[in-house]
């Protein structure tokens, strides 16, 4: 029976769920197949074929051999059993599985959280194997003293011991398999210690930040950081340098005193990173969709630049008035409020194209949009009615969407009914752009950031001037280069001469 | 009297996190610190870091801190359940989700809060409490204090002074408790009062109580004076000096490590993402011109995040094709009021512009976001 066992399982592919039930299935089967026939092949491919479901529900009532021990000796299956807690407790309430059945773990690694009147417990592997059995769900009781987990003991490492591993320097290249350092213990779990490997680092130099001194990946990741860019100083005898990738040519600098620039990456690193995939949800999720429309509009760019040396000098003397009021005056309530004066000549700029592009609507309110980014992400609130705003009450009402914007905390309201949108994208870098409408507009405007640039004035003279650049896009099917041009020269005119707006303001 | 040591102890302070057994004056027994931070993801950051790297075989750890306008969920809570989270928003008062069991507390500087670590063998909870209790009573001995069996400590025997929570590792294990001296007791009672109806969950509830601040009873007592007092009978009981350690909970030099602990504990998949399963149930009236009608959700919430949606509104009331356009971009997204906003109002800029529909739409919006 023996010889049939391990011969079968030499050959068998482990499955996960199979493994409890051969306990009971196993000597059933087995034992009546010895009888029946003396070829071993025969009998794997009898009992493979004997594994589909039904039969391992029928196998799992009986148990009519007390065979759990023996079988978990071949199998090295380890129950293990939940420790006491403390204070006398013998009941808590499992909340979180950490790990699921297939799992690997090692030694350390957290198994799951359990709860008992106040404590939140969590509990953490004894061995290194791989998960077999949840002995609960989710909110179910568990007992101290009875098992948890089952966990497979990985066969061909042999048992995990529970005392740490210990390590040596390694000797070459080839012996990097073999490391150990004499008579000082490093605890790393196994992926680390492949990584360790993989970048030919001992582990005996990397400082451990995790529990008892642990390494973690990320202290492999912090020696690697490093290490690169530095230049290799001369093997002494004795010490062993990994070695260098064969495009090297010449190492070390340190002799050579002339040369002080420090030398490139010696050898390539060798990442165990992995690619990432996750869903898109949320605010991505929306930029997806606004994006999507956008692109069935046909764009058209427009740019210029704007010589803002007089609003600069008007901005700083009304900072300090707008501050008694309790408002911060930034450059955006001008362009805004210039943008609404032109769109007042330009007014298919502030229209909306329906979707069988049969018809336009000429909006009659300026619901102007700024753009905003957040921690989480771009969004566009709107100041409603422009036209009939004065700059300071644009400036008042842009800070209480500021401040709304950063906390998170944007109404329906706010975000809905924009007719034309400017994205000042120059406060965080930038000069000429292509932004994208947001649909149902038909038009964008992006600013760049205000740089100090020598220009000529009307006598010829050169002077400092502050510019910005400035780069609209808009929707060809309804208009025109022609009228995006003199909607920019009009907006450019406003801002290059403040006291322009004066004799247009409503 | 106190004995507070300056900053410059923390610098030996790194060594004695590391290794129990370099050069701190006193016996081995135990070590008193306090922060000098008010943030309250930065404490328990504290926490986190001494219950992951240090010793605690031969010495065991006193914590003391106190945070800014916060409320602490426990580990498996459900903030929806437990607090009104607009209300946290509007007064900008933090959520914080601790890594220990227990329930809902509400912290502001008039609350202390204390940390006992000690190995875990060496776990008991009923003892720290005592002290406390002991350390209250010889400050002041006409207060009635004790300690109950669900480990809580009462005022006059009615009125809840301090609960208690407690997280357990491998090799060691932390008990934390609260301890109300000068608390705004009006925001206490308006923020833990949750608004939000039709939830079904089987996270830990908390258990409602009165409570008093000891101020109350004594107006001449301080936080800083408790603080004392607790340090004092820990001391003594340690058989220590009665020195306080200042700690910086932003200093990666002495806590290497720290700064990545108070990110997580400041991430929204922390915070909210762990809330156990749980589904919202509900309806609402929305009032829109001369009518009035009935709108009914179900939500089941996983992880923080909308797993399964569904709202049932009147025929033509809204275009189905949007309503539905709704429902897929909800799935999958968090459970929050800034997100569903803008899935919601991006979803108008793809659909025909109709003001009066536009208007619909932002009404159910409102009222679906008035859920998170």
């Amino acid at each position: 029976f023996i010889a049939v066992a391990s011969g079968i399982l030499n050959e068998l592919y482990i499955l996960q769920s199979i493994i409890l039930t051969l306990e009971t299935f196993l000597p059933q089967v087995c034992i009546h197949r010895v009888r029946s026939c003396s070829s071993i092949r025969f009998i794997k491919s009898k009992y493979v074929c004997v594994f589909d479901k039904s039969a391992l529900k029928f196998s799992h009532q009986q148990r009519l051999f007390r065979t759990s021990i023996f079988l978990s000796d071949i199998f090295n299956i380890k129950h293990f059993k939940l420790s006491d807690i403390g204070e006398g407790i013998t009941e808590v309430t499992v909340k979180e599985w950490y790990i699921k059945e297939g799992d690997s773990v090692s030694q350390f690694d957290s198994i799951c959280e359990v709860q008992s009147d106040k404590a939140s417990v969590t509990i953490t592997s004894r061995y290194d194997g791989i998960i077999r059995k949840l002995h609960y769900n989710l909110d179910e009781i568990a007992y101290v003293g009875k098992p948890l987990v089952d966990i497979e003991i990985d066969a061909s490492k042999g048992v995990a011991s529970e005392e740490d591993v210990v390590e040596t320097p390694p000797m070459s290249h080839e012996e990097h398999t073999h490391q150990e350092i004499k008579g000082h213990k490093t605890l790393a779990t196994p992926a680390v210690r492949r990584l360790a490997m993989e970048n030919n680092i001992k582990l005996s130099e990397v400082v451990g930040t995790g529990k008892d001194n642990r390494i973690l990946k990320e202290d492999i990741l912090n020696y690697l950081a490093k290490q690169t860019g530095a230049i290799l100083p001369p093997s002494p005898k004795g010490e062993i340098i990994p070695p260098l990738p064969k495009s090297e040519t010449v190492p070390a600098a340190p002799k050579d005193k002339a040369r002080k620039i420090p030398l490139p990456v010696s050898r390539p690193l060798v990442f165990s990173g992995k690619d990432k995939t996750e869903p898109i949800t949320g605010f991505h999720k929306a930029m997806v969709k606004t994006m999507s429309a956008a692109l069935k509009i046909p764009h058209f760019g427009y740019c210029d630049e704007i010589d803002l040396t007089q609003l600069v000098q008007l901005r700083e003397d009304l900072k300090p008035l707008a501050q008694i009021r309790g408002v911060k005056l930034s450059f955006m309530p001008f362009f805004i409020k210039a943008a609404s004066l032109g769109l007042l000549q330009y007014p298919i700029l502030n229209a909306s194209l329906d979707e069988s592009c049969q018809n336009v609507t000429y909006k009659a309110s300026h619901n102007i949009g700024v753009a905003m980014d957040t921690e989480q992400g771009l969004i566009v609130p709107n100041v409603k009615n422009v036209q009939v705003c004065s700059v300071f009450e644009i400036a008042s009402e842009l800070n209480r969407l500021q401040a709304l914007g950063s906390a998170g905390q944007l109404g329906t309201n706010d975000l809905t009914g924009g007719t034309f949108t400017l994205s000042n994208i120059g406060t965080i870098g930038g000069t000429y752009t292509k932004p994208v409408i947001l649909p149902p507009e038909v038009a964008i405007g992006a600013l760049g950031k205000i740089q100090i640039l020598p220009r000529f004035n009307g006598k010829g003279e050169v002077f400092k001037a502050q510019i910005m650049n400035v780069s609209w896009s808009a929707d060809h099917r309804i208009i025109d280069g022609a009228t995006m041009a003199r909607f920019s020269n009009l907006w450019k005119s406003y801002l290059e001469n403040p006291a322009s707006m004066l004799i247009d303001l409503k | 009297m106190v004995f507070q040591s300056s900053l410059k102890n923390c610098l030996q302070l790194s060594c004695i996190l590391r290794t129990p057994k370099a050069g701190f004056r006193s016996s081995s027994g135990g070590l008193i610190i306090q922060s000098v931070s008010n943030d309250v993801y930065q404490n328990l950051a504290v926490e986190d870091w001494i219950h992951d790297h240090m010793n605690l075989e031969n010495r065991q750890v006193l914590f003391l801190w106190r945070n800014s306008p916060a409320v602490v969920i426990g580990r498996h809570q459900n903030p929806w359940q437990e607090c009104n989270l607009r209300l946290l928003r509007q007064k900008n008062i933090k959520l914080a989700r601790r890594r220990s069991g227990g329930g809902t507390v509400y912290h502001d500087l008039g609350n202390i809060n204390l940390t006992f670590f000690t190995t875990r063998k060496k776990y008991e909870r009923m003892e720290n409490l005592k002290l406390v209790v002991k350390a209250l009573k010889a400050l002041r001995p006409q207060l009635d204090v004790h300690v109950t069996d669900r480990y809580d400590i009462l005022l006059d025997r009615q009125y809840k002074i301090s609960g208690t929570a407690a997280k357990l590792g491998r090799t060691t294990a932390y008990h934390h408790c609260t301890l109300l001296c000068n608390a705004d007791k009006f925001v206490l009672s308006s923020v833990l009062k949750s608004p939000y109806k039709g939830l079904k969950s089987n996270a830990t509830p908390s258990v409602p109580a009165s409570v008093k601040n000891l101020f109350e009873e004594d107006p001449s007592l301080t936080c800083e004076m408790l603080l004392d007092a607790i340090a004092e009978e820990y001391a003594i009981q340690h058989q220590i000096d009665h020195q306080i350690t200042l700690i910086n909970p932003a200093d990666e030099t002495v806590l290497p490590g720290i700064n990545n602990k108070t990110k997580e504990l400041q991430n929204w998949d922390w915070v909210y993402g762990k809330t156990p399963k749980f589904s919202v149930s509900t309806c609402f009236n929305i009032a829109y011109k001369d009518s009035v009608i009935d709108v009914k959700i179900d939500m089941d919430v996983k992880h923080g995040r909308i797993e399964g949606c569904n709202i049932d509104l009147p025929d033509q009331w809204l275009p189905l094709a949007l309503c539905s356009e709704l429902v897929k971009s909800l799935t999958g997204s968090k459970f929050c009021p800034n997100e569903t906003t803008t899935l919601a109002t991006t979803l108008l800029r793809v659909c025909p512009q109709d003001d009066d529909m536009h208007s619909r739409w932002n009404l159910l919006c409102e009222n679906m976001i008035m859920l998170m």
